[in-house]
């Protein structure tokens, strides 16, 4: 079967490449109807990234979180009609102790290779996960939920003192669900955002205490720290949480940033702190997502950082869904009928 | 029931002096018929895909289909008519032998020669069935059409605005469209060639599905090099 699957070939100039589906007896046929943008595909379509970057990867369908329903199944795991979330995350050579996330081999869909704006999708059956049941909308996002939870996992096995305090520094989606499942994970901990926008800050109703980062009070400390801003923003949140994390505390790089980011290296020395960089997500993640988004409330949760779906049925749409993004205050969801 | 259509009956114009019918050309990895067939064995609300091909080629249709779509379990081959009608009715006696027919069944009918087709005009086509009795896929005109009744001098340039080009899938309420060829005599069967034409003539009405450029008729060896071309993009 000829696929069509939309690629981005320019900065804002997207065209159809036509490639045959590869209907091995391995490969699950899913259908995506539901799919979010990421901060990552902005600045690809924006042409944000060094030429070079763009020379490489380019064309590229973009878009690594989506959901869909499985179409075929020759490997008997799945039934047709089912919904599922996909995993765009490629495993590379497995290495003892590390998560298939971080293998420099592993190949990261809208990465450097086509993301899941596509008429179809092909995919081993251990990269989809059934989520029956789930909202659509919902489920389109799983993919950042699961970056939320292997992050939280990540912390569970770095932590050695108490979580008592938690901060989670970021103000976006991103700042949202780690602190949404922080809360979850940890109920008893009290979650602290800290953030810019005071008109975000109110949607953060799950947490225990909101701050503003220019007016923090005076004798202001966490036990630990999720860094959840990225750009520009890395340095600074880094920096203060550098300042006011307490000894041994864990703080959680979690933003990405195009520039390298200068820390306070000497007071990282001086209180004994962990520092852990976290990046994509794997199986067990999107398993704990898809688990999360059943738990009584937390879909509707989730849907509070869901901006707008913008109907998608044209390749000008696309663009029109790119361009509101811009001006989104949370995540900007496609519904994908292509 | 939804049912799916496709029409490779002819052995009409050939292509690349063989002898082959264009529908069973290679396009990449397999011939444009499965190509095509694909697309709709890809739609889970397609429950059985139909072939009508010329009967000289049915064993040829079925070994490719053995070869390229493994058992083969939602497909059944059927012996094509004289003409495009006579290959639907066929495909409709097929289909009223092996399952009968419900008020609410659906039949998409489809050219084997648009492996273009996508899953969105499929939905839509089912969508527009299912609410209207009838469906044609269309592109708007982007060319100018000239209507001349000698072949020499211009009669006519009707505006563009209300004009569209017909593609397929053309689909429709089952029991409709089978009422709808009952109702003709031979000689309108041999005249009226398109189904969706059969159902305005008959006052019943069709309503538009958004077709795509590319979802094109391969009928020309350039239509084939474009194709081909199309598939060979980086």
């Amino acid at each position: 079967m000829i696929n069509y699957v939309y690629q981005l070939i320019a900065p804002r100039t997207i065209t159809v490449k036509y490639k045959a589906l590869d209907l091995s007896p391995d490969r699950v046929i899913v259908r995506p109807d539901y799919m979010a943008i990421c901060h990552a595909d902005q600045r690809y379509y924006k042409g944000e990234r060094d030429a070079a970057v763009l020379k490489k990867k380019l064309p590229m369908a973009l878009i690594h979180e989506a959901t869909g329903r499985v179409v075929r199944d020759p490997t008997g795991h799945f039934s047709v009609g089912e919904r599922v979330v996909m995993i765009p995350n490629q495993p590379g050579t497995p290495l003892e102790g590390v998560y298939p996330n971080y293998l420099r081999d592993s190949r990261f869909f809208s990465s450097g290779y086509d993301g899941f704006m596509r008429e179809l999708v092909d995919l081993p059956a251990d990269r989809v996960v059934s989520c029956e049941g789930v909202d659509p909308v919902q489920a389109a996002v799983s993919e950042f939920i699961s970056v939320a939870f292997h992050a939280v996992a990540r912390f569970e096995r770095a932590v050695q003192t108490p979580v008592g305090r938690i901060g989670v520094w970021g103000d976006g989606g991103l700042g949202y669900l780690v602190s949404l499942v922080l809360k979850h994970r940890f109920p008893e901990a009290k979650i602290c955002v800290i953030g810019l926008d005071e008109v975000k800050l109110s949607r953060f109703t799950h947490a225990d205490e909101t701050y503003n980062s220019t007016a923090l009070p005076g004798d202001f400390a966490v036990d630990h720290a999720f860094e959840c801003c990225g750009g520009s923003g890395c340095y600074y949140a880094g920096n203060q949480v550098i300042d006011v994390i307490r000894p041994q505390g864990v703080l959680m790089l979690m933003g990405v940033s195009e520039k390298e980011v200068p820390y306070n290296t000497r007071m990282v020395l001086e209180k004994g702190l962990t520092l852990v960089g976290c990046s994509r997500s794997d199986r067990p993640d999107f398993e704990a997502t898809v688990a999360f988004l059943r738990a009584p409330g937390m879909a509707q949760r989730v849907a509070r950082m869901i901006s707008e779906v913008v109907e998608v049925h044209s390749i000008d749409d696309i663009y029109r869904a790119f361009d509101r993004d811009l001006t989104n205050p949370f995540k900007t969801v496609l519904h994908w009928d292509l | 029931m939804i049912y799916a259509a496709v029409l490779a009956g002819g052995i009409g114009s050939r292509m690349q002096n063989t002898d082959l019918p264009k529908q069973f050309l290679e396009l990449g990895d397999k011939p444009i018929l499965l190509h095509t067939v694909e697309k709709f064995l890809m739609n889970a609300r397609v429950d059985r895909v139909y072939i009508g091909i010329n009967p000289d080629w049915q064993t040829y249709c079925e070994d490719l289909v053995r070869k390229h779509l493994g058992d083969g379990e939602r497909i059944t081959v059927v012996p094509g008519g004289k003409d495009r009608n006579g290959t639907i009715i066929n495909v409709i006696a097929a289909i009223e032998a092996e399952r009968g027919l419900t008020d609410e069944d659906i039949l998409l009918t489809h050219d084997a020669v648009r492996p273009f087709v996508t899953q969105r005009i499929i939905d839509d086509n089912i969508d527009a069935a299912l609410a209207c009795g009838a469906c044609d896929t269309v592109v708007r005109a982007s060319d100018t059409i000239v209507r001349s009744e000698d072949g020499e001098t211009i009669t006519e340039i009707p505006p563009r605005d209300p004009l569209y080009q017909g593609q397929t899938p053309q689909s429709f309420n089952l029991k409709l469209l089978k009422a709808c060829f009952d109702e003709m005599t031979e000689q309108e069967r041999a005249i009226l060639t398109d189904a969706c034409k059969i159902c305005v003539l008959k006052g019943r009405p069709v309503k538009l599905v958004k077709g795509e450029v590319l979802n094109f008729k391969i009928t020309t060896v350039g239509d084939y090099q474009l194709a081909r071309a199309m598939l060979m993009m980086k």
